[in-house]
């Protein structure tokens, strides 16, 4: 085993000091080759650190919600309705709740208002860190809207939304419910939609079906159902990247072919030498492997640095239009960094292969080159 | 079709892996068919060459592929949120009809790869490459048709996945109700499954001792790793899952891969997966040691199999034990 070992030790030894006497060439394949990682990992990185916020975020919604539909449409839930919905042992809580969009002409966006139990006092609203970077307002402000119904209301800004939960309320409105209700000139005793809290999360599916079984005229949204179309929506955004980059992927492997194939004269005098020294096919083909790997093993951990730079640290400023989507008031979010086994392999699967396939052959041809013939050429 | 990384990724694996052994398949069977080593004629020469580039290609699309059958599991499991009604890789796998025969023909092609790269390591071992016809004939005819089923399999599996397909989660799958085999397994009472497990492995382990220490018995260290193999997966869905989960109805050998049961399948299934592999190769190789030019090297090689055999059933059954103790499930009255 010692003797192995040392035999690897000094075929690395040797790798390394021929690629650094082939320092432009190395380099400029050590370059291409970050560079073609760095772009994989970043999408990779950055869409699954949305996935995870999403799932992130999502764990504190309501397990069901429940809206009326009339003619297929949602419409507002009378406050009786609730007596309707069969009492089920699994249903920890439902909560009716008031919610509904207001476009704001003065940034060209839509606010997201809501009335919550536990709101400012009468006349005071909360609002998102998006929507407030967006108005200039800061607490104390004061802030007008023209209403649905013509009228012009007036808030006083009590405050301004935790910026952690910006992914979810950078648009969003809170006040209270005679607020709310003023404001949208919302009929008493009607609700926009009601959230269902579920004691054990495998019941979640069950009662769901047994509510819309027991009320045809409602739809119920589950959120494993929001989750699962997230995760969907990113790994579909994800996938498209990915084989719009296949291209990137395939020119790499043929610089990578043609770097491999087209040997120096230089280094196909030194494999001449080599093998006329006593070195076997085999060893040679052993010194390309090691070359192989210590190029794959630096690109692959550079590549896969600086990606994780770029999404965590730099907010994925090269992919984020494509992958993150577009509004006016966009959410301003810091992506918690992961490493993710998964991705890992996946990402090595993707790079290393192609390029070992690449270098194999070519690596071979040199390998088995007769010491005379090249010596005498 | 789920257009995603991992996805990508294991169909790219699997197509190059397929279309590398497919294109050298016409210089395997001019090695298999006029392969002379004591010959000096020019096509001999270049035979030879051409050795160490298929050898080169071979080893390394099988070692492709056995990170391959990780990432296939791994990534299975992580799509069940993908799914209704999948709780971990069985959701994921049941989600069409190719996702089980997809997985185990990945597993058969990683034994054989296996034993394929053992047979190619002890072959360069040897000065006049004795085994260059057995081990290229073994590519054309087990390797290649494998890699082709590998291929096929995960592209109607992957191709027919639909995200809005509703599956069954592994709870009814591996039920003592279910009139699957999975059921059947399931259903075994817990102390003969217990009897057969200790026994399948310790014999495992007893007879790749006694091939390590005394060179005798290759054909019974093979034999018996294959049994402690079936027997050990029979066991994990049988016992050794209830007792990670502490749920006396739990049977699946998927969600102990999960964080939420700390990961405990990889502890388990990676030695088992080794030692299975070290002690078909001990089975496979040592009907081989008596030809001219292996006498030397390949008892040496089948012994330190053997020895990591040993050690990988010793390892897992030492783990799996460990588990047992340390749950708070009782499942068999003193």
């Amino acid at each position: 085993m010692r003797t192995w070992l040392n035999r690897q030790r000094l075929l690395i030894e040797y790798t390394v000091a021929a690629l650094g006497r082939r320092r432009a060439r190395s380099l400029g394949l050590l370059l291409t080759y970050t560079a073609v990682v760095f772009v994989l990992a970043s999408v990779m990185l950055f869409t699954h650190a949305l996935r995870q916020e999403a799932a992130r975020v999502l764990a504190h919604s309501p397990e069901v919600v429940l809206q009326h539909l009339v003619a297929g449409r949602h419409a507002l839930i009378p406050a009786d309705y609730l007596e309707r919905i069969p009492r089920q042992r699994g249903v920890r809580e439902m909560t009716p709740r008031l919610w509904g969009y207001f476009y704001d002409p003065v940034v060209q966006a839509n606010y997201t208002f809501m009335a919550t139990a536990d709101a400012p006092p009468p006349g005071h609203i909360l609002i998102g860190p998006a929507m407030a970077r967006a108005r200039g307002v800061a607490p104390g402000n004061l802030i007008a809207w023209r209403a649905y119904d013509g009228a012009v209301h007036t808030f006083t800004v009590a405050g301004i939304l935790d910026a952690h939960s910006e992914l979810m309320s950078a648009d969003l409105v809170l006040l209270g419910e005679d607020d709310f209700r003023g404001f949208f000139n919302y009929p008493e005793g009607q609700y926009t939609d009601i959230a269902i809290a579920v004691r054990n999360p495998r019941e979640v599916r069950n009662v769901a079906t047994r509510l819309s079984e027991a009320l045809p005229d409602a739809r119920l949204i589950l959120r494993d159902e929001v989750l699962r179309t997230y995760a969907a929506l990113f790994d579909w955004r994800q996938g498209i990247v990915l084989a719009i980059l296949s291209g990137a992927l395939l020119a790499f492997a043929l610089l990578a072919w043609d770097k491999a194939s087209g040997l120096a004269a230089e280094e196909r005098r030194e494999i001449g030498i080599l093998k006329a020294i006593g070195w076997e096919t085999g060893d040679v083909l052993r010194m390309k492997f090691w070359e192989g790997a210590l190029l794959s093993g630096t690109a692959f951990l550079s590549g896969y640095v600086l990606a994780h730079v770029h999404v965590f640290h730099l907010h994925g400023a090269l992919f984020r239009p494509v992958l993150q989507g577009w509004a006016v008031l966009y959410p301003r979010f810091a992506l918690p960094p992961e490493i993710d086994p998964l991705q890992v392999l996946t990402l090595a699967l993707l790079t290393v292969l192609p390029y070992t396939v690449a270098v194999l052959v070519p690596c071979w041809r040199a390998a088995t080159t007769d010491p005379d013939a090249v010596m005498r050429s | 079709m789920i257009l995603q990384p991992a996805i990508i990724a294991l169909l790219l694996c699997a197509a190059l892996g397929f279309a590398a052994l497919a294109l050298s398949s016409p210089a395997s069977w001019q090695l298999v068919r006029h392969w002379q080593p004591q010959s000096g004629s020019r096509l001999q020469l270049a035979l030879e060459r051409r050795t160490y580039l298929m050898s080169v290609l071979v080893r390394f699309v099988l070692v492709s592929q056995i990170a391959a059958l990780l990432l296939f599991v791994y990534n299975a499991d992580r799509m069940a949120v993908q799914f209704v009604g999948a709780m971990c890789a069985v959701g994921t796998l049941q989600a069409n009809a190719w996702g089980f025969p997809a997985l185990l023909a990945q597993i058969a092609l990683f034994f054989a790869a296996s034993s394929w790269l053992l047979l190619d390591h002890a072959d360069r071992q040897a000065r006049d490459y004795p085994l260059v016809r057995l081990k290229f004939a073994a590519l054309l005819v087990v390797l290649l048709p494998l890699t082709g089923t590998v291929l096929a399999l995960q592209g109607l599996y992957f191709g027919n996945l639909r995200a809005d397909v509703i599956t069954s989660c592994c709870g009814s799958l591996f039920s003592a109700d279910s009139p699957s085999v999975s059921g059947t397994l399931a259903a075994l009472p817990p102390r003969p499954a217990m009897l057969a497990f200790y026994f399948s492995v310790l014999l495992a382990c007893a007879a790749n001792l006694h091939y390590r220490l005394r060179r005798r018995g290759a054909w019974l260290a093979g034999a018996s790793s294959a049994l402690a193999f079936v027997a050990a997966i029979v066991g994990i869905i049988a016992f050794v899952s209830l007792y990670i989960y502490e749920h006396p109805h739990h049977h699946c050998p998927f969600c102990i891969l999960q964080a939420e049961h700390g990961y405990y399948g990889y502890a388990l299934y990676l030695p088992l997966f080794a030692a299975s592999a070290c002690g078909l190769g001990v089975g496979v190789l040592a009907p081989f040691s008596a030809r001219p030019g292996l006498r030397t090297v390949m008892p040496a090689l089948c012994a330190r199999l053997a020895g990591w055999a040993a050690a990988g059933f010793a390892l897992f059954l030492a783990l799996a034990t460990l588990m047992i103790q340390s749950s708070n499930l009782i499942l068999l009255e003193s």
